[in-house]
């Protein structure tokens, strides 16, 4: 009979108790194995979207790319030449400018293995560029981890010309401008649904 | 701008990798089937209606109760059902072409999926007796079994 065991260092009131497990005797007074390693890899040949591909390019120069949704106006990027929300295709693209402010963000402070490049503290924003309605995945460096905040106001600095290629890593992180933020409230996601109630109240009128 | 016509242009394309190093905590009853690996045992759990599973689940399957009384079940079985594998899939534990069969341990009431350690398919058949090969250095991961092999003589008397 033996009762759960606990990893090193995992605090034992933290341990939910299960019910005691009888083992037979060949394996009842060894040491017990409490973890095992399942590593996963998946290799694939990555082929974008004609959408992808024309955003893509436009971003080794620079450009960002986003698609208007014929629907309502909605702006997306990157772009994927649909309105996902209304099942429509959304071929219409749109220059978007390389600034925008932080709609939501994480800090992290576990290292990613093998990504000596991102030391810890590291934050991920959803970067909410102007003329944009939904966010798009960055880093946010150039200040203090602690010192990042939603409605921060932030622009793109990108790598060396000669480095930029038709990838995704073209920026390289996203810094603070100094413009007043955002106020939370109008933030992310939030400036969407208060941009729509707004268009909702003027068809009203 | 409008249009997505991309037709004048070579398309993109990349050849990309995703991956985990996942460790996972493996909880008392799969901890304990792996620990059996390592000492060269195999085990599996009694159900609520007195069947053993192998590998060991935490919980009844039909009734959901919790299940804790882990089982040693025999390293000897029958292949129930097998496939050809040729050639070995990438990242699989074999480098050359094998079996794989549901093996029902001695003792069992559920089959186990493991290789089976022949050389072509015309060794294969259900109803083999097969019996377990262990790695020499076990570390508590499904690896310390290499596999089964057909049982060079069997024995036992009857079934």
């Amino acid at each position: 009979m033996t009762n759960t065991p606990v990893p090193d260092g995992v605090p034992t009131d933290q341990v939910a108790e299960g019910p005691p497990i009888d083992l037979p005797p060949s394996i009842s007074n060894v040491e017990p194995v409490l973890s095992v390693r399942t590593p996963i890899r998946l290799e694939y040949d990555f082929i974008p979207s004609a959408a992808a591909q024309q955003y893509l390019r436009a971003y080794a120069s620079k450009r960002i790319l986003g698609n208007r949704s014929p629907v309502d106006g909605a702006v997306f990027v990157p772009p994927r030449g649909v309105d996902p929300r209304n099942g429509v295709v959304a071929d219409e693209m749109v220059d978007l400018v390389d600034r925008g402010h932080v709609g939501s963000f994480c800090i992290t402070h576990l290292p990613i293995p093998g990504r000596r490049d991102l030391p810890v503290p590291y934050v991920s924003a959803w970067i909410h560029l102007d003329g944009a309605d939904i966010g798009f995945l960055g880093l946010v460096a150039g200040c203090a981890a602690t010192d990042v905040r939603i409605g921060m106001r932030v622009r793109a600095v990108w790598k060396p010309d000669a480095e930029l290629a038709a990838t995704a890593e073209n920026v390289l992180h996203w810094e603070p401008t100094g413009e007043p933020d955002v106020p939370v409230d109008e933030a992310g996601n939030r400036g969407w649904a208060l941009r729509q109630a707004a268009t909702r109240g003027g068809d009203d009128a | 701008m409008t249009g997505h016509d991309v037709s004048d242009t070579v398309p993109l394309r990349a050849d990309l990798v995703i991956e985990y190093p996942f460790i996972r905590t493996t909880g008392p009853v799969v901890g304990a089937f792996l620990t059996g690996l390592r000492e060269a045992v195999l085990v599996g759990i009694r159900r609520v209606d007195g069947t053993v599973m192998v590998p060991p689940v935490e919980y009844d399957p039909v009734t959901s109760e919790s299940l804790t009384e882990v089982v040693e079940v025999s390293s000897t079985g029958t292949i129930v059902s097998w496939t050809w594998v040729d050639p070995p899939r990438p990242g699989s534990p074999w480098d050359t072409p094998h079996g794989l069969a549901l093996v029902l341990l001695d003792g069992a009431d559920t089959p186990l999926l493991h290789g089976v350690l022949v050389d072509s398919a015309d060794e294969l058949a259900t109803g083999l007796r097969v019996e377990a090969v262990w790695r020499d250095e076990r570390v508590g991961h499904i690896t310390d079994l290499v596999g089964f092999a057909p049982v060079a003589r069997d024995t036992s008397e009857g079934s």
